[in-house]
């Protein structure tokens, strides 16, 4: 089944959704639609190592995709209490708020 | 055929990631990343991992999704008017991604030359072969795992705690 879509295709299809990530952390200002981009990055990168497993035979890659969901789950779990914390204290989650540390 | 299924994938995949990036309504967002996120499990299937797919949509679409939606929900953020950056900072960001994606497609061409096509084997994405790799070849990163997914649970009644429970 595999066989009939070259890998590049896959490595291609990944790197529109990375980049499509990176254009979502840079062009929005909502905190949450920044996380969901940063997903978005993280799934690219999954995409890329289950078809590099597929296509050479080697179950390493989907076992490291497997960790990568681990460490998304918990980056999400601290991320929106630390947004949750934001909101109660500014009342938004808009990022230009948070400029404190910025000179 | 299963060059038509990957490119109605990837298609809608990419047209509802950037849907996640365009849409003014945060639920919205939400929406239409769970539809890219199903379109990648439909890759995995694709590409011979179906438990991966299975567990992909459990974790992603059923437990990451709906706690953005709670999030969502609790700071009532389902208003459309919310501020968004000026038109220079957007012209910027999409020039920046735009460089960005001309970088990765400089630097991966010709990446597929330089592996040979191994004939396909259905056997390694088994859940008995990946649970073979998991706990003989990588069972002390599985065991930090189970500690950072501690680590992150306490962290976050932690920071969510709120500051009168303290009493």
């Amino acid at each position: 089944m595999i066989n009939n879509i070259p890998i590049d295709y896959y490595i291609w299809l990944a790197t529109a959704l990375f980049t499509i990530g990176v254009l979502g952390v840079l062009y929005r200002r909502n905190a949450i639609i920044i996380f969901m981009c940063i997903e978005l990055m993280l799934n690219a990168v999954n995409l890329v190592m289950v078809a590099f497993s597929s296509y050479l035979n080697d179950g390493k890659g989907q076992v490291f995709v497997f960790f990568i969901m681990a460490v998304a789950a918990a980056e999400v779990a601290v991320g929106l209490a630390i947004l949750v914390l934001m909101h109660r204290n500014t009342k938004t989650v808009d990022i230009n708020v948070l400029n404190r540390l910025k000179w | 055929m299963t060059l038509n299924v990957f490119y109605f994938l990837s298609f809608v995949a990419i047209l509802s990631a950037l849907m996640v990036v365009f849409s003014r309504n945060p639920v919205h967002s939400v929406l239409y990343l769970i539809i890219t996120f199903f379109c990648i499990a439909g890759h995995y299937v694709l590409l011979n991992a179906e438990f991966l797919a299975i567990v992909h949509v459990i974790v992603y679409a059923g437990a990451i999704m709906v706690l953005f939606l709670y999030v969502i929900m609790m700071l009532n953020l389902n208003r459309e008017a919310e501020p968004h950056k000026s038109t220079l900072l957007k012209v910027t960001a999409t020039i920046c991604a735009g460089l960005l994606i001309v970088v990765l497609v400089g630097s991966l061409k010709g990446t597929e030359l330089m592996l040979a096509q191994q004939p396909a084997d259905r056997s390694i994405s088994t859940v008995k072969s990946l649970g073979q790799v998991m706990f003989n070849e990588f069972l002390l990163p599985f065991e930090i795992t189970s500690i950072l997914l501690l680590a992150a649970m306490v962290g976050a009644i932690m920071v969510g705690k709120s500051e009168t429970a303290e009493r």
